[in-house]
């Protein structure tokens, strides 16, 4: 399996492979030929960011006077795509009032950061590291 | 399912099998290696809380 994958990557950069796994999650997985892996990532990973809006949470702006709220929007764009179809659609705005809305983040940030560490194994794969 | 238990547990699910696919490579590794993990989730924030209960809010 590792051989099939190690072929599945062969001469693509890994820049190329980190990136599409960063927009789209798994997809770095799947085009390295690991599909259950690619597809388990694909499901779940926007499911939860889905399930942190959905609680209330809130897409932190870039507010670089506040460096937390920084690190929290920079934790949010980990997830790639569904981060701008969530901005298209006006979703995130967060309900502070609402009981959800602390754990909601925590989805929100929790699924952008989980992502990032996929890209980074999605990378090590490409670069035959793995 | 919005209660801290109900949150915990799904939130438990989601890392724990994300975590198991990526740390994993075999599927009976990976069952065994989520399945501990979200054990540890759950008891281990439960057991934080009673240890909590004394305090004042």
């Amino acid at each position: 399996m590792r051989a099939t994958t190690i072929e599945g990557a062969q001469g693509t950069n890994p820049l190329v492979i980190a990136l599409a796994a960063w927009l789209i999650p798994g997809a770095g997985h799947l085009w390295s030929g690991q599909r259950f892996k690619g597809l388990v990532f694909l499901v779940v990973l926007p499911a939860m960011f889905a399930t942190g809006l959905a609680l209330q949470g809130r897409l932190f702006p870039f507010e670089l006077q506040q460096p937390l709220v920084a690190l929290a929007a920079v934790a949010d764009l980990g997830i790639g795509v569904p981060y701008f179809i969530a901005k298209a659609l006006s979703l995130g705005g967060g309900s502070v009032l609402a009981v959800t809305y602390e754990y909601g983040n925590t989805f929100v940030i929790v699924a952008g950061l989980l992502n990032l560490l996929v890209v980074c194994d999605a990378w090590d794969l490409a670069a035959g590291r793995k | 399912m919005q209660t801290h238990l109900g949150l915990l547990v799904l939130f438990a699910a989601f890392v724990s099998t994300i975590f198991a696919v990526l740390l994993r490579d075999e599927p009976r590794a990976q069952l065994r290696f989520g399945a501990t993990l979200f054990g540890a989730f759950v008891i281990g924030a439960v057991a934080a809380g009673w240890l909590m209960l004394p305090l004042p809010l």
